[in-house]
């Protein structure tokens, strides 16, 4: 099969869920198995094999790309063991592993996504910059530095329709905008961290970004801010901004021309606040991650009292792609006023769970059940919860509205961070809002009441109603609490912290007095439940008895059991070890 | 300088100038817990807050500086309402022990609960408990009284410049801490007992000597050195058992620890009140003449004996500028020696 020009490259998915997987050992798996064939040396053109960042779908990794002269096979849940064979019967032989190849649903999992931000992760090397050039990196740098003025930047992006990506959706072009007509020595830009992937999978992309971005308003300085736990995304990026660097993308004298522009990376400790932009020039200050009151706004008073552009890791790195192909093509997608693509973290009773991006405008019934692949169990949908821990659920029958700024908003929910958890018929609407105030509540800066004391409350109450303590009133309370939280919180965590509990209640007020009468419909609020044995399925096997932590189930062999109710803990043993289903719950 | 309209009433305003003190301008009242005119705005109590047309929701009225043409409106049921309820939350997080409390009746946060009439909480719940520990002498932490409104936290760092406590830890769990938590150990100059309006931060020396209703009041000097801060004795049944400064002073009402803390002396019973001149080992209380006479004496006779310069003066930074100046004068023109020095200067 060597005789006649071949090319070969194997990618090898080696995000952070790629690596958990095993990735590592896969490359280094195929790195040898081809050495000790001396394919490379028969190879008369070319043999790459390289990491790649995530695409998306990760459920599936490792995720290995074997591309033979343009002709493409994707295998999954590839461990290092499986490699030999590949390289045997596959780049040997010459035909894929039919068992271990991608089946419809991969395919289906992107057949409706748009990629931009995402393009290249998954594709290129990220600790390549050669890698980004080739798939066409830095064409826009140079495009702007050759051909146009920071004006002409700012119309452009304008023109797209770029809104932040953070969760406001702030037009992208105005912000910059603003900042540039401001007259001050220093300016600085700022990369808010929330795409863990696309540092990842394509660090050049927000390097560009921010690169362009500073050219249009006159920064000269610019910070990442990234969350230390993250390493792999910390290193990728600390590679690129020192190979960008070298090849004169970022620096003294970008391109020879005469601007320059350095990036710092700043590494946080995981403070949810510091996405709130305020809260995020303090802590670059080196003060405590707190929110400021505005006014006045970054983009006139930010870092250090100087003008101060904040963009979040996703809009940053749409701007390579919009420079390159043009506002109007980037504008062709998505709805009238939420233009291009949006990344989704889709997670939950989901299929096909991972991280995607779609146009915006697409239905969310086509992103559950076109690329999500629908429930879990084909179970019924419930909710959809959007926007992270600020966000809103939305129910089954608003399946068919538009994903986009102002459709979700119109509902209660937000696009904000891309978070997207599919909710089921087993998830209790009660205790989803429990599991978001209790984040929110603890990362609360401390600075304001109504966020510090008043989201404890909200959890307080809500705590109470899945144990069933909950009392008549209550439900209008936590509305009350709510809608003040939202309306005298000083910053944006505060004012959405309340999102979770209004929308449910919305939604799903049934299932809230439910809890009061002391059910829990979903069978999730473990003090609501009691568990009873049904006499006439249990066949006396002892299953249960054995199982049970706490010594409340009695019975003689071959003769129904019983359930102490006294001395049951509602741990649910009993439930899951029995196969006849004679344990009920309710 | 631009105009500004609140509550129908008109004010010009130099540029810069926030909501709040515009309001105060015009002696319209707008309630207030972390707002302290020497220091920076925080906005955190959330009860200052206005609404101001054109803006959607409300905003703090200490942080947003005026603008030009700028209608603001300090209360309308909405915003009452609001109040009501961050009033309420801080209170559901607080002791309410008002009764043993020494700041009571001259508490902001007992006043404002007063004014909003909160006696039942519909929030009741999780209180945050701090077990008090401070080994030092002068200022006690109640953090179970802390509202967090950061006045300490800025006191410290803006005008005494040492950083000795910040926030700390977040969430419902949010503090105001010492580096690692440790005890106390600053200068304890007090600057942030005297800006805490609540009962959490009070002078560990004044602890239940006398509520504010039974003080009597007098203005004065403060006689630790020549910088001469006006301080205000706080007086009960003739004991000062609290030392304050007023700030429309000329030291704006800052004060240092020997100022605000070092007032045990006046009622000492220690303190000499009246001249003692030692003979055969034993103190002898003399009149001030006989005093004097018998310094000019031994003054004159050394004098005599071994010159004026066998004599040396040196006088104290507790004393004013003017009695410095008489005492040089002594030394000089009286004695006859340039001998004279001063404590400060060492």
């Amino acid at each position: 099969m060597f005789e006649s020009k071949i090319n070969l490259e194997i990618k090898v998915c080696m995000g952070t869920g790629g690596i958990a997987a095993g990735g590592t050992e896969v490359l280094a798996a195929f790195d040898s198995a081809l050495k000790e064939r001396d394919i490379q040396a028969k190879l008369q053109m070319g043999c790459s094999m390289h990491k790649v960042g995530c695409r998306g779908l990760c459920a599936k990794d490792v995720l290995v790309d074997v591309i033979i002269n343009n002709s493409k096979s994707t295998y999954q849940y590839i461990k290092p063991e499986m490699v030999q064979r590949i390289v045997d019967e596959h780049i040997v032989g010459g035909n894929p592993v039919a068992d271990w190849l991608v089946a419809d649903d991969y395919h289906n999992f992107y057949k409706k996504q748009v990629k931009v931000v995402l393009s290249d992760c998954g594709n290129i090397d990220p600790e390549n910059i050669d890698s980004y050039i080739s798939a066409g990196g830095y064409k826009a740098t140079e495009k702007v530095f050759k051909s146009m003025s920071p004006e002409d930047v700012i119309t452009e992006i304008k023109k797209s329709g770029l809104r932040g990506r953070g969760g406001a959706g702030f037009p992208t072009g105005v912000k910059w905008e603003a900042c540039r007509g401001v007259q001050s020595e220093q300016k600085y830009i700022i990369c808010n961290f929330m795409d863990r992937a696309v540092i990842e999978g394509n660090p050049h992309a927000v390097i560009e970004g921010m690169v362009i971005g500073a050219y249009a308003i006159g920064a000269s300085k610019g910070y990442v801010y990234i969350r230390a736990e993250y390493p792999l995304a910390v290193e990728r990026l600390k590679l690129a901004i020192k190979a960008a660097k070298e090849r004169k993308f970022l620096g003294n004298n970008i391109l020879d021309s005469s601007f320059s522009f350095d990036i710092k990376i700043k590494l946080g400790a995981g403070a949810f606040v510091c996405g709130e932009e305020t809260a995020l020039i303090a802590f670059i200050e080196g003060q405590r991650g707190m929110s400021r009151a505005k006014p006045p706004f970054p983009v006139y008073q930010g870092l250090w009292g100087k003008p101060t552009v904040i963009n979040n890791m996703e809009t940053l790195a749409n701007i390579p792609y919009i420079i390159n192909k043009g506002a109007d093509w980037y504008s062709s997608y998505g709805t009238e006023k939420s233009k291009g693509t949006k990344v989704f973290a889709l997670t939950g009773k989901v299929k096909n769970t991972g991280l995607i991006e779609v146009p915006m405008g697409i239905t969310l019934r086509e992103i559950i059940y076109d690329i999500g692949g629908g429930i879990q169990g084909d179970k019924a949908l419930k909710a959809v919860q959007i926007g992270g821990p600020s966000g809103g659920c939305i129910t089954p029958d608003m399946l068919d509205i538009n994903v986009d700024y102002e459709s979700l908003a119109k509902v209660g929910s937000i696009v904000g961070s891309g978070g997207m958890i599919v909710l089921d018929e087993d998830d209790c609407m009660v205790n989803v809002a429990k599991y978001f105030l209790s984040f929110t509540q603890a990362e609360s800066c401390g600075k304001c009441v109504p966020c510090r004391i008043g989201t404890k409350r909200l959890l307080e109450m809500l705590d109470r109603i899945t144990k069933g303590k909950g009392k008549e009133g209550d439900i209008e309370l936590l509305e009350k609490l709510s809608s003040d939280v939202k309306a005298a919180s000083l910053c944006g965590l505060g004012q959405t912290a309340p999102n979770p509990v209004l929308s449910t209640i919305k939604y799903f007020r049934e299932e809230y007095e439910a809890h009061l009468q002391g059910k829990c419909p979903a069978k999730v609020c473990r003090d609501l439940l009691t568990y009873y044995i049904i006499e006439e399925l249990c066949k006396g096997c002892g299953a249960c008895l054995r199982a049970c932590p706490a010594g409340a189930i009695t019975g003689e062999k071959k003769k129904p059991h019983h359930i102490n109710r006294q001395l049951c803990i509602k741990c649910g043993a009993c439930f899951d070890v029995c196969k006849f289903k004679a344990v009920g719950r309710e | 300088m631009p105009k500004v309209t609140i509550d129908g009433r008109t004010i010009e305003v130099p540029t810069g100038t926030t909501v709040l003190d515009a309001a105060k301008m015009l002696d319209i009242p707008i309630p207030t817990l972390c707002y302290h005119p020497k220091l920076t705005p925080f906005g955190g109590c959330r009860l200052c807050i206005v609404e101001i047309k054109g803006i959607p929701r409300p905003v703090t009225s200490c942080t947003t500086p005026v603008s030009e043409g700028m209608e603001v409106t300090t209360s309308t049921p909405q915003i009452e309402d609001l109040r009501k309820t961050v009033l309420e939350l801080i209170l559901s997080d607080h002791p309410n022990d008002c009764m043993v409390c020494e700041r009571a009746g001259d508490c902001t946060l007992q006043e404002l609960a007063y004014f909003y009439g909160i006696r039942e909480n519909r929030f009741a719940g999780e209180r945050r408990i701090y077990t008090k520990r401070d080994g030092n002498p002068f200022i006690e932490r109640d953090l179970e009284k802390c509202i967090l409104c950061g006045r300490c936290v800025k006191v410290c760092d803006e005008v005494q410049g040492v950083g000795a406590i910040d926030f700390g830890y977040r969430g419902f769990k949010s503090k105001i801490c010492t580096p690692y938590e440790k005890d106390l150990d600053c200068e304890f100059c007090g600057q942030c007992v005297a800006v805490c309006p609540t009962g959490a931060l009070t002078g560990k020396l004044w602890a239940f000597k006398g509520r504010q209703k039974d003080i009597k009041e007098i203005d004065t000097v403060c006689p630790y050195c020549g910088t001469g801060c006006n301080i205000t004795l706080h007086i009960r049944r003739n004991e000062v058992v609290r030392v304050t400064s007023r700030e429309d002073t000329w030291n704006e009402g800052w004060l240092c620890v020997k100022g605000r803390f070092g007032y045990k002396f006046i009622s000492s019973s220690d303190r000499l009140k009246k001249p003692l001149i030692k003979r055969n080992g034993q103190f002898e209380e003399v009149s001030w003449d006989k005093a004097l006479d018998y310094i000019a004496e031994k003054l004159n006779d050394i004098k005599s004996k071994y010159g004026a310069d066998a004599i040396g003066g040196l006088s104290s930074a507790r004393c004013t500028n003017e009695e410095n100046y008489l005492f040089q004068k002594l030394m000089r023109a009286a004695i006859g020696t340039n001998n004279v020095d001063h404590c400060a200067r060492l």
